[in-house]
């Protein structure tokens, strides 16, 4: 009897390990239409969760808002608003700075590291800052909260500099730097507290998100295709972008698909080839311009007409598109900010005031304005930024041209 | 084979089986069983896509696959000697790299860098070999470790990011193709390559080193008990691996481009390839056009995926499942062959000779 109960058990089990088995591989090949519509839905899903309708808003109205300060210097530009009163701070002296980085494991990143090093070189020679001690985490949650926790208890910081790696995860880290009562700034990625004495960063992933997605809508028709390549899942600058993007694009018909490419050019070789074979694509859509060369080239081996396309500003997508003469757009994430929080650093010891959110202008390359920043940025590597924002620091252009990485 | 008397090679061609119950007895292994899998993938495709069916899409997704099928076929030297090639990956991106670092835009440099980057990639594979054979560390170990040390140097050059492409001559290989061709428009150097490194491959293994390899994977200790030198066999398998792995770098340089990424993950879907392809983990069974092939079915699958429009969060699952699902039915048939159950129950015996009498010696030398 028990033994029968056991062998039905079992049956039953290996029953329904096959009915889920079979459930699971079947829908995709078997019914391609109905899972197609499936892939739409199962993507705007996860773009729902980081779409915040406020944000999106605030940000659209940023684009067009006027900064203040000098433009010429966009780097010490920001909007107006809450100001924090730094004059407990004001001291005589060189001071010493501790930066709690989270990588340099990007272009992007490398090249702002440059900028900054070079603006470091200033300041220690106005005698404004007299080291600045760095951490990499290399891109690690865990190594960075050890970095801030090092800082605190025997870096013998004036002040702290942090790009923080995650939002959530790097909150507390912040936190008890802030409670050291030593300035503190913020930049590039957001943590969820404000005691930082200022945060640095442009205006955001859904401004990003507008620009190209409504340059797309402008340069497309209704029911054309757009391919969107996308770098990876879950970080926040990079989510804010598609999914305003994405509601642009389905409020307007455009019929979007997104891909993660991981940022590796075969994998988004291999993407666009597969959708040209099954159809027309008119426009690529990217959240950072990393690969775009790679995305372009798939139009050229396929023999198809260019797509409208947005990029970044680096240097490899700005000359792919003026040897090409695609229609494109270059949105920029502001690389000169990494210049701005050695800046703060000044401002705050002198006792002057900052933003509480130092927000920086990000405005996009059209086309009109490719020529002069190619021109500005001859000689320099592919993987190069136009809008670094260096031009008048020391060593310019040699030191960014051969990547010397301190 | 070879001492084989006259009358006894006759006899072998007599008694073997007629060629159309040997295809099917090769078709019901897992090494053939993937030709009819990609075949069926093939045709799920083109049901899904029509247009992908053309000549010209198929032979420039022949061409995209070709450094794939070309590491699975590095891997499967490996993989047949009883080893693993971890480093294979790597490899590929430290290529890539110095192609992109070394050429820039100088045509000049071409030819020497194309030769630096062989003898760097015979190198490593050296370096893996006789580190995994005469050291005796498990080869999983030696070539992760190749691997991490291969990333750092390229981490410590370009500090994970992109320098440029090199000259176009160079990514030529990779990009261009004979064109002009009626019915293909374009014959992808990457196909030429390929069929030029498969037939060589086909080859080796029919010569005395390639049987050996699968002797030393089946039996280390009885393979060197017949004389084989099997530190110098699995070094030269590891060469040969570290070779594909330059060449597919080449080929990517050309298609793709300089990136830090490029190559990342290769070793696993080498792996996968030639398991898909039959090839026993372990060592000692399988086909090396096999390997190919299985290379062809995986990209074949992911394209079906692709075209039947599967979610992009939910693909990589989907693959996960379908390749284990693969291989381990590819395992139950080698294990049932093993247990002789499917060739007692399936094929026609046809003995090769009378058995020896009791006592004889065969072939009565």
């Amino acid at each position: 009897m028990r033994r029968s109960i056991q062998s039905k058990v079992t049956v039953v089990a290996a029953a329904a390990l096959l009915a889920l088995t079979a459930c699971t591989t079947d829908p995709s090949i078997e019914n391609p239409p109905a899972a197609e519509t499936e892939g739409g839905e199962a993507a705007t899903t996860p773009a729902e969760e980081w779409f915040d309708q406020e944000a999106f808003d605030e940000q659209s109205e940023q684009r067009s808002a006027s900064f203040i300060g000098d433009p010429e210097q966009p780097w010490l530009q920001y909007l107006e608003g809450e100001m924090t009163d730094t004059s407990e701070f004001a001291s005589e002296g060189a001071k010493k700075v501790c930066f709690a980085n989270a990588s340099i494991s990007n272009p992007w990143r490398q090249t702002g590291w440059i900028t900054m090093n070079q603006q470091l070189e200033v300041l220690q020679e106005q005698g404004v800052i007299s080291q600045m001690e760095t951490r990499d985490a290399q891109d690690d949650d865990n190594t960075q909260i050890a970095d801030i926790d090092y800082f605190i208890a025997e870096g013998d910081c004036d002040a702290f500099i942090i790009s923080p790696n995650s939002t959530a995860a790097m909150t507390p880290a912040v936190e008890r730097a802030c409670e050291t009562g030593k300035p503190v700034i913020v930049f590039d990625r957001g943590v969820d507290t404000d005691c930082a004495t200022t945060f640095i960063h442009p205006i955001g992933g859904f401004a990003w998100g507008i620009d190209t997605a409504e340059f797309l809508v402008d340069n497309l028709e209704e029911g054309d295709k757009v391919v969107a390549l996308r770098i990876l899942p879950g970080v926040d600058v990079l989510e804010q972008r598609w999914a305003a993007a994405e509601k642009i694009f389905q409020e307007n018909g455009i019929e979007a698909t997104d891909y993660f490419t991981g940022a590796d050019p075969t994998e988004i070789k291999k993407i666009i080839s597969d959708e040209l074979a099954t159809g027309d694509v008119q426009g690529v859509w990217m959240d950072a311009g990393d690969g775009a060369v790679a995305a372009i080239e798939a139009f050229e081996d396929a023999g198809k007409d260019y797509p409208v396309m947005t990029g970044e500003d680096e240097m490899s997508f700005l000359r792919k598109w003026e040897e090409t003469g695609l229609t494109g757009l270059a949105p920029v994430y502001s690389n000169f900010q990494w210049r701005t929080p050695l800046l703060a650093v000044e401002r705050i010891f002198a006792g002057e005031e900052v933003p509480k959110e130092w927000v920086l202008p990000q405005t996009p390359i059209p086309e009109e304005e490719r020529a002069d920043f190619l021109a500005s940025n001859e000689g320099m590597p592919d993987g190069h930024y136009a809008k670094f924002g260096g031009t008048d620091l020391p060593g310019y252009p040699e030191v960014w041209q051969e990547r010397q990485i301190p | 084979m070879s001492t084989l008397a006259p009358d006894r090679k006759a006899e072998l061609r007599r008694d073997r089986s007629p060629r159309k119950d040997r295809l099917l007895r090769g078709m019901r292994t897992p090494g053939g069983a993937v030709f009819l899998l990609l075949l069926v993938l093939l045709a799920a495709v083109i049901f899904v896509n029509p247009s992908f069916g053309e000549p010209g899409s198929l032979i420039r997704f022949i061409g995209r696959t070709a450094p794939i099928a070309i590491a699975a076929i590095g891997q499967y030297f490996v993989i047949v000697s009883g080893e693993f090639d971890l480093s294979m990956g790597s490899v590929v991106t430290a290529q890539v790299i110095i192609a992109g670092n070394l050429i820039g835009q100088d045509d000049a440099k071409v030819l020497p860098v194309l030769l630096l980057m062989l003898v760097f990639g015979a190198l490593i594979g050296l370096i893996n070999g006789l580190v995994t054979t005469l050291l005796k560390i498990p080869s999983f170990i030696v070539t992760l470790g190749m691997m991490l040390a291969l990333l750092g140097l390229v981490l410590y050059w370009t500090g994970g990011a992109a320098t440029g492409n090199p000259a176009d001559s160079f990514r030529q290989i990779g990009r261009g193709g004979i064109e002009n061709i009626p019915v293909l428009e374009i014959l992808p150097y990457p196909v030429l390559i390929l069929l030029a490194i498969a037939a060589g491959a086909f080859w080796l293994m029919r010569r005395p080193y390639g049987r050996t390899l699968v002797a030393v994977g089946d039996n280390a200790r009885a393979a060197a008990l017949t004389g084989a030198r099997v530190w110098w066999i699995r070094t030269r398998a590891f060469i040969l691996s570290s070779l594909a792995a330059t060449v597919a770098g080449i080929i990517l340089v050309g298609y793709a481009g300089v990136h830090p990424s490029v190559g990342r993950g290769y070793e696993f879907t080498a792996i996968t390839a030639v398991v898909l392809g039959g090839v026993v983990l372990g060592g000692g069974r399988g086909w090396v056009l096999s390997a190919a092939a299985g290379a062809f079915a995986l990209e074949m699958l992911f394209a079906l995926l692709n075209f039947a429009g599967v979610a992009s969060t939910w693909r990589d699952t989907v693959q996960g499942i379908i390749i284990v699902a693969a291989v381990a039915a590819g395992a139950r048939t080698w294990e049932r062959r093993r247990r002789g159950a499917s060739s007692a129950t399936h094929d026609k015996q046809t003995p090769i000779a009378q058995p020896p009498a009791v006592g004889a010696n065969e072939g009565g030398k």
